[in-house]
């Protein structure tokens, strides 16, 4: 047996953090690049992990930074981000529709972009 | 006793904020075997230190990971490291590197899903294991370019016979009168 029986990247501990909800709903909502910007300051009461992304997301971070910031999978981050949206504490904004290509303009945007650098 | 869950948690840098006003945030996927050299390119793009984002493998990689001899460890964590290059002040890009074999496939659902294309990163001492990534990639609609990474023991071979190696398309194969030009391939 280890020193550490509990392992901090272990399902247990994850599924603690989510209490047992699932991500199906929430994976259809935010994706790895959605921006997320809070909207309120954190409160003692709140979970820690929600109070973290409202701390850390002053300025624009995608869903991909926050899970790197807690160090949490992204699935997981997901979900919390799913209940910050539903008590209008943060904003998304996502606004290039999943599973559909991008337009030919914002092609355009990114490649002239990355030529200027 | 080591807390290291506890830990504060530390954003980003006051030089690595992003402005206020951006709005829409794109992808570009690296895929490649290991070792390929995706952290190096992600790092040498990213404007950003690169930072690192785990998924676990659950049910995904039932029957796919072989656990036997590893019983006590009952979750698998890949992890992606990605960057980011701010285009605009509305727009801003992030560079995500996958692991192209195959048991890591359960990563791509949603890592494709808007991106703007892929970019297969390949080492010509180990060309085939970039035989299914094309293939999967095509059967998505992924748009991909290939980067050919010279590393200096990797054997040299002109890109003309890269591109037969790897069954690249020389046009496009779209019924437009003047035609497109291919699946693009450098060497880096």
């Amino acid at each position: 047996m280890s020193n550490q029986d509990w392992e901090e990247g272990g399902p247990e501990r994850l599924f603690v953090i989510t209490r047992g909800r699932d991500r199906q709903q929430a994976a259809a909502t935010f994706d790895l690049v959605t921006l997320i910007v809070a909207r309120s300051r954190p409160v003692p009461t709140m979970q820690p992990e929600h109070a973290a992304i409202l701390r850390i997301c002053g300025s624009p971070l995608s869903v991909a930074e926050i899970s790197a910031y807690l160090r949490l999978p992204n699935s997981l981050v997901i979900v919390l981000l799913a209940d910050l949206l539903a008590d209008h504490k943060i904003e998304a904004r996502a606004p290039i529709p999943l599973a559909t290509l991008p337009d030919l303009s914002l092609l355009e945007a990114v490649i002239h972009g990355l030529q200027r650098l | 006793m080591d807390f290291s869950g506890s830990e504060p948690v530390r954003g980003p840098r006051e030089a690595e904020l992003l402005p206020a006003t951006v709005a829409t945030a794109v992808k570009v996927v690296i895929v490649g075997g290991f070792g390929v050299g995706k952290t190096t390119l992600v790092g040498s793009v990213s404007e950003i230190r690169p930072l690192t984002t785990e998924e676990t493998m659950t049910e995904a990689g039932v029957g796919i990971d072989d656990l036997a001899g590893v019983e006590r460890k009952s979750s698998t964590t890949v992890a992606m490291d990605f960057g980011r290059i701010t285009i605009s002040d509305e727009l801003v890009l992030y560079v995500f590197g996958t692991p192209g074999q195959e048991r890591f496939w359960f990563l791509w659902n949603g890592l494709f899903e808007g991106a703007l294309g892929a970019v297969v990163l390949v080492d010509t001492r180990r060309l085939e294991v970039s035989f299914d990534v094309l293939g999967r990639l095509e059967d998505r609609g992924v748009p991909f370019v290939v980067a050919v990474n010279s590393f200096p023991e990797s054997p040299g071979y002109p890109l003309d016979e890269l591109r037969g190696a790897l069954d690249l398309p020389r046009t496009s194969r779209s019924s437009s009168a003047t035609p497109a030009p291919g699946t693009p391939a450098a060497t880096c």
